[in-house]
């Protein structure tokens, strides 16, 4: 198939299909350092007008990444539901973001077709929206999951509750939590990026976790974001593993470079599962993701850095994971390069992912190197949460002391639920009221000494 | 008027972590102070990024304490260079590449080689690098024997053409981390096994957050030993080769 397209008679012409989809990426520094953007502002809107024509089908006959050289390729069309394809395959890409924003297509209508929906597909139609048809279509899209909560539902927003410490300090990672807990945050998971992949560390942590879980009967789940190697490890030691985490990317030799294939997170996967220690669900997968990484580990066959984000979901779609995680804004400025490439790939990255059918969060979050500031983070957190998404992040006051970048705080959810009128997952709700840190309507309440848990705090 | 900030009654919690918790809330907003506080840090934070490493002053730190400090500078240019282009801060320019081949030891090749680049904090590596080579030394005698480079414009895989070009089994490379707010000097260590350039990083082995207020000096360089050791056993490193340097059986034998 030839792909060009004839403005004022000058011809773009473009040699195969993942240079139509790189060139019609909006600009961004990481597909820069790639050599794959497009050279001049035209070229861009040349490429889109070309995606716009294409047939969806055409995904299915031409891979971006060879099937024979990747697992993750073979795991998207092995895996493509042609029932649920049916209803959008005489869509071209553009028509096919036409259909999205249509009033007659509605969640259940997005949910039926998700299973037919490939990455490379929904990475094209994103291509041709605007941030605010990203926000729409995101908005339409549900996800639910379960744990020992519930997760995704209307009007509901979690957050995560990260109380990393430099040095894993038991103490200083429970003085966090508790500052989490007391503003209401921790549903969507209690995670800690351990500063060492140390296992007896590990297990420590989360052993100190689960005691602080148990003795208040607070229901949500634990993680320690450790390698899966190293919760599969854990777990042989019985240690009580809720759910394991990864990093996942969307090309095999990326998640070479990270040290997994899809053999090792389904036999992680199945691990978690057999603990059965969700009494509300088994999802026990909680992914991380980010555009850029492939190019970070060059291992991204020359395509561009969003359409291999999507990629990555297929990974995580194949597991049926609690929690999704794009971490935006980490991997710096060479991939994302200011506040406004930052909040385009957030709403980007949660309108893929929910398209087919992932339970979406977002660490909305930038570094000390990248030209962004908390302004771009309030931004981007407005617009997600006006999108729909699952969940976010709660740090301290925005400052992650362990892994040195900002994210957002427990008072930005405070924010976001106060103006979007975002409430917390039920069963965590129901156990802030009865422990009188919330009020009936979730909004904080001042706390006494008598306070359960400022009453464990005295003791250390 | 009534009490404008609802304040947190458990700021005694603050003594267990430099975490900003227990900050209090305007309605459910930051206090003025402390979001000023906040633009303070990262106004820090940011100037620290564009700090040049005075690479002369360190060069005769490591001199001091017995190293033959070589000094390189990367394929960036500079700091802006260096900030969108990651590949050139892996690669050295071509002075550094004839500096290193002119450096080669002859006959055996070096067990290991140490890399000091600046990343992405020079405050990092110049206040905290020697320290840790020091406590280094306590475990591994023969380290000044070990070829060092300082590298301006670095990042962790230059580590990989420094050590293929020296030849080196091991290279362990000490490097400023990305500032954070409260951590504006954090030091990072990578450990690659057989450097080479193409090296990814699975195959690599990293303590993190090595400064006074978060992984010690002592700390650093018991792991750092620990690791250069398995290494040296396996013949690898990376995601197999573990750090159990936290265990009972490892503590009690070094």
């Amino acid at each position: 198939m030839r792909y060009f397209h004839d403005i004022g008679g000058v011809r773009h012409a473009f040699p195969d299909l993942k240079a139509v989809m790189a060139k019609a990426s909006p600009l961004r520094s990481g597909d820069l350092l790639a050599g794959v953007a497009a050279a001049s502002e035209e070229e861009r809107v040349a490429a889109r007008l070309v995606l716009a024509d294409l047939p969806l089908g055409r995904f299915l006959e031409e891979a971006l990444v060879p099937y024979e050289d990747d697992e993750v390729t073979r795991l998207i069309l092995d895996r493509h539901d042609r029932a649920a394809f049916a209803e959008i395959s005489s869509l071209s890409v553009g028509e096919f973001r036409d259909w999205i924003l249509a009033e007659h297509t509605d969640t259940a209508t997005l949910t039926r077709v998700a299973p037919g929906i490939t990455p490379e597909m929904a990475a094209a139609v994103s291509k041709l929206m605007r941030n605010q048809d990203l926000i729409l279509a995101a908005g339409k899209c549900r996800v639910v999951t379960r744990f020992r909560n519930t997760l995704g539902l209307p009007g509901r927003l979690a957050v995560r509750l990260q109380p990393n410490h430099p040095t894993d300090d038991p103490k200083g990672i429970a003085a966090a939590m508790l500052d989490g807990l007391l503003y209401g945050c921790g549903d969507a998971v209690i995670g800690i990026n351990p500063a060492t992949d140390s296992l007896p560390a590990i297990v420590s942590l989360l052993q100190l976790i689960d005691d602080l879980r148990l003795r208040y009967g607070v229901p949500t789940q634990s993680c320690v974001l450790t390698h899966v190697t190293n919760s599969l490890r854990a777990m042989e030691q019985g240690a009580p593993v809720d759910l394991v985490f990864q990093s996942i990317a969307g090309t095999e030799l990326t998640n070479r470079s990270f040290g997994i294939d899809l053999a090792m997170l389904a036999e992680a996967n199945g691990a978690a599962r057999s603990l059965g220690r969700g009494n509300l669900g088994n999802n026990v997968m909680y992914f991380e993701t980010g555009q850029g990484s492939a190019l970070s580990a060059n291992g991204h066959h020359g395509v561009d850095q969003q359409t291999l984000e999507a990629r990555a979901y297929a990974v995580a779609r194949e597991f049926q994971p609690l929690l999704v995680n794009t971490v935006v804004g980490f991997i710096g400025p060479e991939y994302l390069y200011d506040g406004k490439q930052i909040i385009r790939a957030g709403l980007e990255d949660h309108f893929c992912g929910k398209l087919l059918g992932l339970p979406m969060g977002c660490d909305i979050c930038y570094t000390n190197h990248a030209e962004a500031d908390q302004d771009d983070m309030d931004t981007l957190l407005t617009l997600l949460g006006v999108a729909g998404i699952n969940f976010v992040i709660g740090v301290p006051g925005a400052d992650d002391i362990m892994l040195n970048y900002q994210s957002t705080s427990f008072h930005d959810a405070l924010y976001l639920r106060q103006v979007l009128e975002r409430r917390r997952a039920p069963e965590f709700e129901a156990w802030l009221e009865s422990m009188g840190i919330v009020d009936h309507l979730g909004r904080l309440l001042p706390q006494s000494a008598r306070q359960p848990l400022l009453q464990m705090a005295a003791g250390f | 008027m009534g009490q404008l900030i609802v304040p947190d009654n458990w700021d005694q919690l603050r003594r267990h972590t430099r975490a900003r918790i227990a900050l209090g809330r305007a309605g459910v907003s930051l206090p003025t102070r402390e979001v000023l506080n906040f633009s303070l840090a990262h106004a820090q934070a940011r100037d620290a990024v564009h700090l040049p490493l005075d690479t002369t002053a360190l060069a005769g730190e490591l001199a001091h304490q017995g190293f033959h400090p070589l000094q390189v500078h990367s394929a960036a240019p500079d700091r802006a260079a260096y900030l969108r282009r990651p590949d050139w801060g892996r690669r050295l320019d071509e002075a550094g590449r004839a500096t290193l081949l002119a450096a080669r030891p002859v006959g055996e090749s070096p067990a290991l080689v140490i890399l000091v680049a600046d990343g992405l904090s020079s405050l990092a590596v110049s206040r905290h690098a020697p320290h840790v080579l020091m406590e280094l030394a306590g475990h591994l005698p023969e380290l000044p024997a070990a070829p060092l480079v300082i590298a301006r414009e670095g990042r962790v895989a230059l580590g990989d053409e420094v050590g293929e070009l020296l030849g080196a089994r091991l290279v362990v490379v000490l490097i400023g981390e990305r500032p954070g707010l409260s951590s504006p000097d954090s030091l990072g260590i990578y450990l690659t096994w057989a450097p080479r350039v193409g090296c990814n990083d699975a195959g690599r082995n990293c303590i993190s957050n090595v400064r006074p207020e978060g992984l010690s000096y002592a700390q650093a360089a018991w792991k750092l030993a620990y690791l250069i050791n398995g290494a040296r056993r396996l013949g690898y490193t990376g995601v197999r080769l573990k750090d159990d340097s936290d265990t009972p059986a490892a503590l009690a034998s070094p």
